[in-house]
């Protein structure tokens, strides 16, 4: 059983290869716990497409898996992973982040309140919002 | 200190108009007496993951980023009223000398008075930023923090399956990756008596800071 982790979605899959820093996904198990899309093109998600190289091709594809660790990686984006390969964090990508913060358009979430009641940001749309952190220590 | 910004604006043409979204990068335990102590009428949220610390670039508490009515940003994250003067602090006593105290209301007020002047007035305040002010201030793409981030959320996961050694492990490397977080670090911080992250590693950590601030100032 493998923990995969992307964004705020945590997914648990029951039937992966998991070893040395590879994680042998299928196309439903990424798109399931990544949102991404494995496809004939390559890796995409909205209009972005990231093909697998060719000459890793025989390395990073074996039968209906695909290594997403070494996809991801290849794709910029940072893959941390538990000593026994059983939990996986899939990161954003830095330059993506950085050019959504500077959108200007401030970045949608959601969050629980203590009752356990989600909010979202654009919950306040239509007023100006003070958006303040804090915390108990 | 934000319940009494709102209570100050009743009333006024800001009633309605603007609003306050507070949210803990905290354990939902930890956070909870403080609200239930300050019974805010705003909704306050617990990020016990971070995410918005990673989606925002938020780095410290209080921090603060100001959102007009159409979504768009014209304040970036900066420090929310705080200021260095806690560093003069007695060590033993955890008291403040006077003018340090004083200088602690200053940099309070004057940043309450530059968000109730935006409450009021919008992008007529001249505390609303430009989109070319506000982007120059933003924090430059940085790979080390999205994977800093990566190490943190396994670092949660870890602890969440008990596997307290192991997460440490990603606490440190997150932190080592990105060591201008205080939020980061004080995660996987050594606790004082009161549970606080503010014992002497804290202190350590605050004096290698030398002539570079704990709390940028907020450049109103």
């Amino acid at each position: 059983m493998t923990t995969v982790i992307h964004e705020q979605h945590k997914t648990v899959l029951p039937d992966t290869c998991a070893r040395n820093g590879q994680l042998w996904l299928d196309r439903s198990q990424i798109l399931e716990a990544t949102g991404w899309d494995w496809k004939p093109e390559g890796l995409c998600k909205d209009e972005l497409c990231f093909p697998v190289p060719p000459a890793r091709r025989g390395e990073w594809v074996q039968g209906d898996r695909l290594d997403l660790a070494a996809q991801w990686q290849h794709m910029g984006r940072p893959v941390v992973h538990d000593a026994n390969d059983s939990a996986w964090v899939f990161g954003a990508d830095a330059q993506s982040r950085a050019q959504t913060l500077s959108s200007l358009q401030a970045p949608e979430f959601e969050l629980p309140d203590l009752q356990g009641q989600l909010h979202r940001l654009s919950d306040t749309r239509g007023q100006r919002t003070l958006l303040v952190t804090w915390s108990s220590w | 200190m934000w319940q009494a910004l709102l209570d100050d604006l009743r009333g006024t043409p800001a009633e309605g108009r603007f609003t306050i979204v507070a949210v803990a990068l905290d354990q939902a335990q930890a956070a909870a007496p403080w609200v239930e102590a300050g019974k805010p009428q705003y909704p306050c949220l617990i990020d016990a993951d971070h995410h918005l610390a990673d989606l925002y670039g938020f780095v410290n508490v209080p921090q603060a980023v100001w959102i007009d009515e159409s979504g768009q940003i014209v304040r970036p994250p900066e420090s929310a009223g705080a200021s260095d003067a806690f560093r003069l602090m007695d060590r033993e006593k955890f008291t403040l000398p006077q003018s340090a105290l004083e200088a602690r209301v200053q940099t309070r007020e004057r940043y309450t008075a530059a968000v109730k002047d935006w409450a009021l007035n919008g992008s007529a305040s001249r505390f609303a930023l430009t989109p070319e002010q506000v982007r120059a201030r933003l924090r430059p793409a940085d790979p080390r923090e999205v994977l800093a981030h990566a190490h943190f959320t396994l670092g949660l996961h870890l602890t969440e399956v008990g596997d307290a050694n192991q997460a440490a492990s990603h606490f440190k490397q997150a932190s080592d990756l990105h060591p201008d977080s205080w939020a980061i670090w004080r995660r996987g911080a050594p606790k004082d008596a009161r549970g606080l992250a503010a014992g002497a590693a804290f202190w350590a950590r605050v004096d290698a800071l030398g002539d570079r601030p704990y709390y940028p100032p907020a450049g109103l």
